[in-house]
């Protein structure tokens, strides 16, 4: 694994404010009722999805749940389309149907955002089953939720990954909270990794690896965690890797959040993976600063342009709503 | 043509598919080792190995969602579960994924997957070894339902399953598995999946049935034209969705009255939605009341023997129903 350079680590910066420019953005827009529906933004978690997506190779697969629009910026999906999709537009990356919960796009082997908590952790297992099976060497990346690991599904796809060592690495993003009930009040283990271990210890040494608990505020390490468990997906089998997050906005808009205090998220947001990065990088190299000011502004205007393309875009049809029902 | 049972139809079916095809797996509880519960895939584990005739955990959810998962990424899964009753851990994966995944994604990805189960009552299986689920399924659009009711067709239909871009769920009457035997050809075949058949004409009346309950049409319609001289039209749904409406509709228009025959319970059962297609579209017709015999509206059907026949539409009782409408 080489140390990633410098043009790397700016472009990791670029992503990191992409997604945190497109979901302030988006919150805008919801407040404006031009988003409808549900909306949960991934701020705060940025260094996790992009540190993760960063380590996988052009061949592996991604899958994430709900919280999705990071990882599918973060793997490259068109900003336009996804802002479309948004908007509930023709030209969104599922012409609308899909909406901003189930993004997807076959050619990035991204398989999409899933609205049921946990029920992408079999398919991600299917996926990783596929590659096991032509000999290929491809490892699936399957993101979740902390309260994703206290459903059945998590429990199935574990054993399954363990008993017929699928490449797969099961990536729990720890933001402490799943909607509005902690880990602590809602899971028997509060160390998720712990949960892996009931799965590691098969004949012969197989079975499901447990990996490090990662801080998922530093891009950086979860690029070289997430790198390591690819590397043992590929080469041993199934890993379970738990990043350590923070959701610094509600589980979904219009969230009171209750369930915690304000300085605790003032604590995260002072502490955010972004600002953290852009010191990191200040440190290291000298007058970086106008790259970053000028990163800021591209992705300002990114952001607005797609925008701008999604308002301009038209709404779907009444075609639209029978279409794609069956494969002919 | 030699003559064949029902089940051993089915495993010539897979049997050929998992040799025209290398992405055709099975999977699902003792379908390898031990050839499935009931023996459906003998033999198949001996000739194909371990890879592609997969022993699962007894997990459910697993077997269905990881068939959805290695058909979006391009195999061409065959997924057992050992009876009908059992298929309600995957209900969300069968009605949320597999059936939703080319919809949401707009034509991204499809599911091109079969998966196989026994249903039906009249082996003293008692409440979680005899049920008719059909009904639950045949709710969600993108869902293909197939239940044949002869060794042909079952053959047939179970190759046409494994080659349609969509899911497809072949529901097998266990209790014609050894009982039903037919002629089954030795070139290679399929069976269209949409297309009822007429498999008794007749001018009096029009039965209308698929999977175990066909096969006891047949023997009423026999009864009754014998002792009767009534003269039933018989059609073999085969194809519950998407259903046949026009082979279902001209019987009707011909006949004038309907006897719809299912073992489910009837409030709501497939029966129901055929009476309703029946009164819409070819009211002008209607020559008489559109009857349904199912199975009573009670939780399950029980175990003792006596009460299985309470519960169970058979041949006399089909017959009974006859008599009264062409009376009518």
């Amino acid at each position: 694994m080489a140390a990633p350079n410098k043009e790397t680590l700016l472009d990791w910066y670029r992503q990191m404010v992409l997604i945190r420019r497109f979901e302030e953005r988006c919150a805008e827009l919801y407040q404006q009722g031009l988003i409808g529906g549900f909306l949960h933004l991934y701020i705060g978690q940025e260094a996790t999805g992009v540190g993760a997506v960063a380590a996988l190779r052009e061949q592996d697969h991604v899958i994430t749940a709900y919280r999705d629009h990071g990882i599918a910026l973060a793997r490259g999906l068109d900003v336009n389309a996804l802002m479309a999709e948004m908007l509930g537009k023709a030209t969104g990356v599922s012409g609308g149907k899909g909406g901003s919960m189930h993004l997807a796009n076959r050619d990035l082997r991204f398989w999409g955002g899933y609205g049921i908590v946990g029920g992408h952790l079999p398919l991600a297992a299917g996926i990783a089953l596929k590659a096991k099976y032509n000999e290929e060497d491809e490892v699936v990346l399957c993101l979740m939720g902390d309260g994703a690991t206290n459903i059945g599904y998590f429990h199935e796809s574990l054993n399954l990954s363990a008993v017929w060592e699928l490449p797969v690495v099961w990536l729990v993003e720890n933001n402490q909270y799943g909607m509005g009930t902690s880990v602590a009040r809602a899971s028997g283990a509060t160390e998720i990794v712990q949960k892996a271990m009931a799965y590691c210890c098969g004949p012969d040494g197989r079975g499901m690896a447990v990996g490090p608990r990662l801080d998922g505020m530093d891009v950086i390490a979860m690029y070289d965690g997430i790198s390591e468990a690819i590397e043992h997906a590929r080469t041993k089998g199934p890993i379970l890797v738990e990043s350590l997050t923070y959701r610094l906005e509600g589980h979904s808009m219009g969230d009171p959040q209750r369930y915690r205090t304000k300085e605790e998220v003032e604590e995260f947001s002072a502490a955010g993976p972004i600002g953290r990065f852009r010191n990191h990088l200040i440190e290291k190299y000298k007058n970086i600063g106008s790259r970053l000011d000028s990163i800021d502004q591209e992705v300002l205007d990114e952001v607005e342009a797609a925008v701008e393309f999604a308002q301009n875009s038209p709404d779907p049809t009444f075609e639209d709503l029978t279409s794609h029902v069956y494969v002919d | 043509m030699p003559e064949v049972t029902l089940i051993e139809a089915l495993r010539q079916a897979m049997d050929e598919e998992l040799e025209r095809d290398d992405r055709v797996f099975i999977t699902g509880e003792d379908v390898g080792q031990r050839g499935g519960v009931f023996r459906a895939t003998v033999g198949l584990f001996e000739k194909y190995g371990a890879e592609r005739v997969i022993d699962s955990p007894l997990a459910e959810l697993s077997i269905v969602a990881v068939g959805i998962g290695a058909a979006l990424a391009g195999m061409r899964p065959i997924c057992e579960i050992q009876f009908a009753d059992y298929i309600f851990p995957a209900f969300n994966q069968i009605v949320n994924e597999a059936a939703l995944v080319y919809y949401r994604t707009n034509g991204e990805y499809n599911v091109p997957m079969v998966i196989r189960a026994p249903y039906g009552g009249g082996i003293g299986g008692g409440l979680y070894h005899s049920q008719s689920v059909e009904a639950f399924f045949a709710h969600a659009p993108g869902l293909k339902i197939v239940i044949p009711s002869n060794p042909y067709d079952a053959k047939g239909l179970l190759k046409a399953a494994v080659r349609d871009p969509n899911p497809v769920m072949v529901f097998e009457p266990k209790k014609g598995y050894r009982l039903i035997r037919g002629e089954v050809p030795d070139h290679e075949y399929t069976v269209p999946i949409g297309l009822s058949e007429v498999t008794r004409k007749g001018d009096d009346l029009t039965v209308y049935a698929y999977g175990m309950m066909h096969y006891y049409t047949l023997q009423a319609a026999e009864m009754v034209a014998q002792q009767d001289g009534i003269q039933c039209e018989v059609v073999d749904i085969r194809t519950l969705v998407p259903l046949d409406k026009e082979t279902v509709l001209n019987s009707f228009k011909k006949t004038g009255k309907a006897l719809i025959v299912y073992e489910d319970n009837r409030f709501l059962g497939y029966g129901a939605e055929l009476a309703a297609i029946l009164s819409d579209e070819a009211f002008e017709y209607m020559d008489g009341p559109i009857r349904r015999l199912a199975g009573p509206d009670v939780p399950g059907v029980p175990f003792a023997h006596t009460m299985q026949d309470f519960f169970m539409p058979s041949p006399e009782k089909i017959a009974h129903a006859i008599r009264e409408l062409a009376a009518y």
